[in-house]
């Protein structure tokens, strides 16, 4: 379902991400781990189309994001690490929006936006302004536009950040539901290892660019002697605090982000 | 057609329900009209030059244009720092259909601000010779708020955040806003002034409105449409070229 081989990419004299491959296959539910400025955003903007690599193959559905960009946006629903809504329009609008930019059919589209409000529970709130959502909610929201044109790939980067437990359990719960019943792949990053360990059939730990290792967690678990995922990401990934370089639009967020 | 028309109908669903906005932005254009009309009244009277609120007002409704326009399209920045913009272009949609649909809608939004200048300014005393001019200055309206638009949309798509707004307001809106002859007459400037008022785009505006809404031309309604029309292409072009290259 996705294929990276030999993926580089260069921002200047950086390299963010360095000759890494791997494969999810259809129907698998995979987690993208690293520590901050590891380079699984930046991955996920290539996989999505955002980004152009500087070497390397994709693959995203049968699909080249470089030259079949079209038929790749249309193979893949996302949920980005931040917000991504329009908070000056409701809920159902943004759904709308998304249906038409989509290409959805009018008659399917309203269908749809009524069946994904009822999945992710938010019918009740269809009409209220986005600006009005919990953080909870909003994530909700997103999951439920990702889902509208029917993808056959999830991307969810750190989809859980900033939620409290009862809401990651709840939304890890519908995502898993997702996988089961309609075969959806799933790729994620998160910070939670925990959440990884519990939901992901399969790992990759990206590091400094570099993939350090992959498998189930099991695997992971056992090739570094270690007791739980956690602590074979720690082993495998070392114990410095990362930083991440920050510019103008991460400051916004931080900024947006504390005064909600 | 549709994700152009859907991009137009989120900036006019945006507009409406930003009363505050809506408001604000009319509050200058009244305290103009109120303050400079009626203040420099007297003196224009003076110098025998009939009514200088009738002078006036096409003047700030271009200025009204000019702030409403420029500042829709720099609201891209907004949707590239909460996050919106990622959506739009993950979307299996071509870019210049976005910033289209966009630059449409927020045109339209300045073009209405503009009429409700030219209603306030009538109440206020600005006459109309045959209010079917409005219809001929439709147009001018138009064209004027898709120029800025599209002026603000490229430079939104060169800029991070908004820290650069600041120079964006004092070294090319209030420039361009003084230097446009929608205060004084473009006749008999000094030299240097002459050239640069020449040289603005927003010149061409008010003159065509203040022809079409008061029939006093200075450069006359083919020059403004020819180098309104021509003027809007280009930066139209320049605005998607640019909104192309965003890279998120």
């Amino acid at each position: 379902m996705i294929k990276v081989t030999n993926l580089t990419k260069k921002f200047k004299d950086f390299t963010a991400v360095d000759n890494i491959s791997f494969a999810v296959t259809k129907g698998e539910v995979f987690a993208f781990l690293g520590p901050n400025g590891a380079g699984k955003t930046t991955t996920i903007k290539i996989l999505t189309t955002l980004l152009q690599p500087t070497s390397g193959q994709v693959r995203v559905n049968d699909y080249d994001p470089l030259t079949q960009q079209d038929e790749t946006r249309h193979s893949f629903g996302i949920v980005f690490q931040d917000p991504s809504l329009d908070e000056e329009l409701t809920a159902w609008e943004n759904l709308e929006f998304h249906g038409v930019l989509y290409g959805v059919p009018k008659a399917i589209r309203r269908q749809r936006i009524d069946e994904m409000l009822k999945l992710v529970e938010l019918e009740d709130r269809r009409d209220s302004l986005v600006k009005t959502f919990s953080g909870g909610m909003k994530r909700r929201l997103e999951i439920a536009r990702g889902l509208l044109h029917h993808p056959k790939i999830m991307f969810l980067d750190e989809p859980t950040l900033g939620l409290d437990p009862q809401t990651r359990n709840h939304l890890w719960n519908h995502l898993r539901h997702l996988n089961q019943e309609e075969g959806i792949t799933i790729f994620f990053t998160t910070h939670y290892i925990e959440e990884a360990a519990k939901i992901a059939q399969r790992v990759a730990i990206i590091d400094h660019g570099q993939i350090v290792a992959q498998g189930t967690p099991t695997e992971l678990i056992a090739q570094t002697r270690t007791d739980s995922l956690e602590q074979a990401f720690l082993n495998l990934t070392g114990r410095d605090i990362r930083s991440e370089e920050v510019n103008g639009v991460d400051r916004m967020r931080m900024h947006h982000r504390l005064r909600h | 057609m549709k994700v152009i028309y859907i991009l137009w109908l989120r900036q006019i669903k945006r507009y409406l329900r930003s009363r505050p906005r809506v408001i604000g932005s009319l509050a200058q254009p009244v305290l103009y009209l109120v303050a400079m009309g009626m203040g420099f009244g007297p003196i224009y009277k003076q110098a025998g030059e009939g009514s200088y609120l009738q002078f006036l007002a096409p003047g700030i409704i271009a200025m009204s244009l000019l702030f409403t326009s420029l500042f829709a399209g720099i609201e891209i920045i907004w949707d590239r720092q909460f996050g919106f913009l990622k959506e739009t272009l993950v979307a299996p949609v071509s870019r210049w259909e976005i910033m289209l649909g966009r630059t449409l809608g927020g045109a339209t939004v300045a073009t209405v601000q503009g009429m409700l200048v030219l209603a306030i300014a009538t109440l206020i005393g600005f006459r109309l010779p045959q209010p079917t001019q409005v219809i001929m200055a439709l147009p001018i309206m138009l064209l004027i708020a898709l120029f800025f638009t599209s002026l603000g949309t490229a430079i939104a798509s060169r800029l991070e955040d908004m820290q650069g707004f600041q120079l964006i307001m004092n070294f090319l809106i209030m420039p361009i806003f003084f230097l446009s002859g929608a205060l004084f007459p473009l006749k008999e400037l000094p030299a240097s002034l002459g050239v640069v008022t020449r040289l603005n785009p927003l010149s061409y505006g008010v003159d065509g409105l203040r022809t079409t809404l008061t029939g006093a031309a200075h450069f006359g309604l083919s020059t403004d449409l020819l180098v309104l029309g021509s003027a809007t292409t280009v930066v139209l072009a320049l605005g998607s070229y640019l909104f192309s290259k965003i890279q998120i």
